[in-house]
C-alpha cells in the first residue's frame, strides 16, 4: 500500500517534470524575444524603409505588405469558409458527400505549407498569370487558412441550441431565413474567434508566400494587388538567413513585431470568446 | 423576388460546402501536372530511390533518397521526444494539475501553437544550435538533431491537445469504478485511462508526425541543409520540404529542376494524405468506443 502510495508520488512528479520541459521553452523564448527585441522598437524602426542593404533603417514595406495579405486572405476565406460551414451544419445530410467533405477538410489542414506555395505557384502565378502578387498570394494563403475557419465556424453553429431553429421553423421561417435570422446572430462570436486565429495564423506563414508573392526588398509600397510585396515573416528568412552582418537588434526587433502582431490578434479572439461566453444566457 | 435570392444563396452555400474537395482535388491536380513531366525524362525509380541529388550539375540527377531519409531521420528524432514528454504532460495537464494550474497550462501550450515556424527557426539558430555545438563539441550545430528537438516541440501543441481530448473523453464511470476498487490515481491513470484513449493518442501521434514531416521554414534553418545520405543524427541533413523551399527560387519554370521540385510535392502530397486518413481512422474509433459504453 505504501509502496502505491510512493509511485504515484514518483510518477507524478515525472509528469511535472516533463510539462516543465514543454512549457518552459516558450516563457523562455518569449523573454529572449522581448529583451532583445524591445530596445530596438521606435516610430523610425516601424514606419521607414529598409536602409544599408536592410541592415538599418525600418520595415515599413514589410509591415504594409502582411498587413494587406491579411485583408486578401479575410476577404476570400472569411464568405467562404462560413458559408461552407453553414452547408454542413443547416443543410448537409449524414451521407457519403457529407463525408468525403470531411475528409477533403481534415486533408487541407494537413497539407504541408510548402506544398501550398507549390500550388499557388503552378495555379495562380503560373496557370492564371497572376504573377507572383499580393493577389496570389492572399488566395493561396486563403485556401490554406479555410479549414481553420469551417472548423471554427461549424463549432459555433452547432453550439446553437436546436430548439432555437425549431421556434424559427415553426413560426413558418424558411432554411436560409432560419440561419441568417437566428442561428448566425448566436454564433458570431465563435465565427469571429476561430477567424480571427485562423487569419493570425496566415499572418506568420512563410512557406506559402516564398513563391507566390515575397519580395527580396522593394523601396516602395505595392500599388495594386498584381504587384509583389514584401512580408514580415519572409523579411525575417532574410534577415536571420539571406544577408550578412545584420545587427542583432533589427533581427529581434522584426521578429517582435511579427510576434506581438499575433499575439495581439490572439488576445482579442480570447477576449471576444470570454466576454460573449459571459453574456451568453442560454 | 425573395425566392430567387434564396435560391441563389443556397446554391452558393451548396458550392462553398463542396469547395473543400474542389480545392484538395485542384491541388492534386496542380502538383500532377507539373510534377510527372519530369518523370519523361528520369524514372520513377531512379527519382524515389537515386542516392544523388545534384539538381543543377551537369548532366543533372534527381534522387530523393537522401531527402526522404533526411525527413525521416529527423521525424523519427521528434517522434521519439515528443511522444512520451507529449503524453506526460497531457495526462498531467488533464489529470494531476488542479484546476487552476492546468488553465496556464494549457495557455502556454496555446501560446506555443501561436509561435510562427519562422520566428522558432530563427530563436533556434540563436540559442539551440550553438548550445548542441558545444554540447557535442561539433564543428556546427545545425544538425539533424536540431531539427528533431525543434520539431518535437512544435508537435508539442497538436499532440497534448488531442491527448487531452481524448482524455477528457474517457468516461467518468471508469475513473469511479478504479477508484472505488482501492486503486490509487497512479494506478487508474495508467491501468483504465490510458488503454481508454488509446486511439485517440494514436491519432495524436500520426498527426503530430504529420505536423513534423510537412515543417518547412524552421527546418530548413535549422538541419543544416546537406543533401547527403545521413549516417548520424549529429549531422546536416535536408528534407524534402526544406529542399523546394530552398530550390525553388532559383529554379526555371518549365525546367526538369522544377519539375523535380513539384515531384516532391506529391511525394508529401500523398504522405500526409495517408497520414490523416490513418489519424481520422483511430479518431473516429476513439469517439466510438467512449460513446458506447
Amino acid at each position: 500500500m505504501i509502496d502505491s502510495k510512493l509511485k504515484e508520488k514518483a510518477a507524478f512528479a515525472i509528469l511535472l517534470a516533463a510539462t516543465i520541459i514543454v512549457i518552459a521553452p516558450v516563457a523562455l523564448i518569449l523573454a529572449i524575444i522581448l529583451i532583445n527585441g524591445l530596445p530596438a522598437l521606435s516610430f523610425e524602426f516601424l514606419f521607414s524603409i529598409p536602409r544599408d542593404g536592410m541592415r538599418g533603417g525600418g520595415i515599413f514595406p514589410a509591415l504594409v505588405g502582411t498587413f494587406y495579405l491579411i485583408v486578401g486572405t479575410a476577404l476570400f476565406a472569411i464568405p467562404f469558409g462560413i458559408l461552407a460551414a453553414i452547408y454542413l451544419n443547416e443543410y448537409a445530410q449524414r451521407n457519403r458527400l457529407t463525408r468525403a467533405i470531411e475528409l477533403a477538410i481534415i486533408n487541407l489542414s494537413g497539407v504541408p505549407s510548402i506544398v501550398y506555395g507549390l500550388f499557388g505557384l503552378s495555379l495562380f502565378v503560373e496557370f492564371l498569370g497572376f504573377g507572383a502578387s499580393i493577389l496570389a498570394g492572399s488566395l493561396t494563403l486563403a485556401i490554406m487558412t479555410l479549414p481553420v475557419i469551417i472548423t471554427a465556424t461549424r463549432e459555433a453553429l452547432s453550439a446553437v441550441p436546436r430548439s432555437f431553429r425549431e421556434v424559427s421553423f415553426s413560426l413558418g421561417a424558411s432554411r436560409w431565413q432560419t440561419v441568417r435570422g437566428v442561428v448566425l446572430p448566436n454564433a458570431i462570436p465563435g465565427i469571429l474567434t476561430g477567424t480571427i486565429l485562423g487569419l493570425s495564423r496566415a499572418a506568420g506563414e512563410t512557406a506559402p508566400i516564398l513563391f507566390t508573392v515575397a519580395a527580396f526588398y522593394l523601396p516602395k509600397l505595392p500599388t495594386s494587388v498584381y504587384d509583389q510585396a514584401m512580408a514580415l515573416p519572409y523579411h525575417i528568412y532574410v534577415l536571420s538567413t539571406q544577408v550578412p552582418n545584420v545587427s542583432v537588434k533589427v533581427q529581434y526587433g522584426t521578429v517582435l513585431v511579427l510576434v506581438g502582431m499575433i499575439f495581439i490578434l490572439n488576445i482579442v479572439a480570447s477576449y471576444i470568446r470570454s466576454y460573449f461566453r459571459k453574456k451568453k444566457t442560454w | 423576388m425573395k425566392r430567387t435570392t434564396e435560391w441563389i444563396i443556397e446554391k452558393l452555400i451548396f458550392i462553398s460546402g463542396i469547395g473543400s474537395i474542389v480545392f484538395v482535388a485542384l491541388i492534386f491536380f496542380f502538383l500532377l501536372k507539373e510534377g510527372l513531366s519530369l518523370f519523361a525524362s528520369v524514372n520513377v525509380f531512379s527519382f524515389l530511390f537515386g542516392v544523388n541529388w545534384y539538381p543543377i550539375s551537369e548532366p543533372p540527377q534527381f534522387g530523393i533518397l537522401p531527402l526522404i531519409l533526411g525527413s525521416l531521420l529527423v521525424t523519427l528524432g521528434a517522434v521519439v521526444i515528443a511522444v512520451p514528454l507529449g503524453i506526460a504532460s497531457a495526462l498531467y495537464v488533464a489529470e494531476v494539475a488542479p484546476k487552476w494550474l492546468s488553465e496556464i497550462l494549457k495557455s502556454g501550450i496555446e501560446l506555443l501553437a501561436a509561435i510562427p515556424s519562422i520566428v522558432l527557426g530563427f530563436i533556434g539558430i540563436a540559442t539551440l544550435a550553438p548550445f548542441l555545438k558545444n554540447v557535442f563539441n561539433l564543428p556546427s550545430g545545425l544538425t539533424a538533431l536540431a531539427g528533431s528537438i525543434m520539431l518535437a516541440f512544435m508537435a508539442m501543441p497538436t499532440i497534448v491537445s488531442i491527448i487531452e481530448d481524448s482524455i477528457n473523453s474517457v468516461p467518468r464511470s471508469y475513473r469511479e469504478g478504479s477508484l472505488a476498487l482501492g486503486a490509487t490515481r497512479w494506478q487508474t491513470i495508467y491501468r483504465v485511462i490510458l488503454p481508454a484513449a488509446s486511439s485517440g493518442i494514436l491519432a495524436a501521434i500520426m498527426l503530430g508526425i504529420g505536423r513534423v514531416i510537412g515543417e518547412t521554414m524552421a527546418v530548413l534553418m535549422i538541419t543544416g541543409n546537406a543533401a547527403i545520405l545521413p549516417t548520424s543524427i549529429l549531422q546536416p541533413v535536408r528534407t524534402l520540404t526544406a529542399t523546394i523551399a530552398a530550390e525553388m527560387g532559383e529554379a526555371v519554370s518549365g525546367s526538369e529542376h522544377y519539375f523535380a521540385l513539384f515531384a516532391i510535392g506529391i511525394v508529401l502530397f500523398v504522405i500526409s494524405f495517408i497520414i490523416n486518413l490513418v489519424a481520422d481512422f483511430f479518431m473516429n474509433r476513439n469517439k466510438k468506443r467512449n460513446k458506447k459504453k
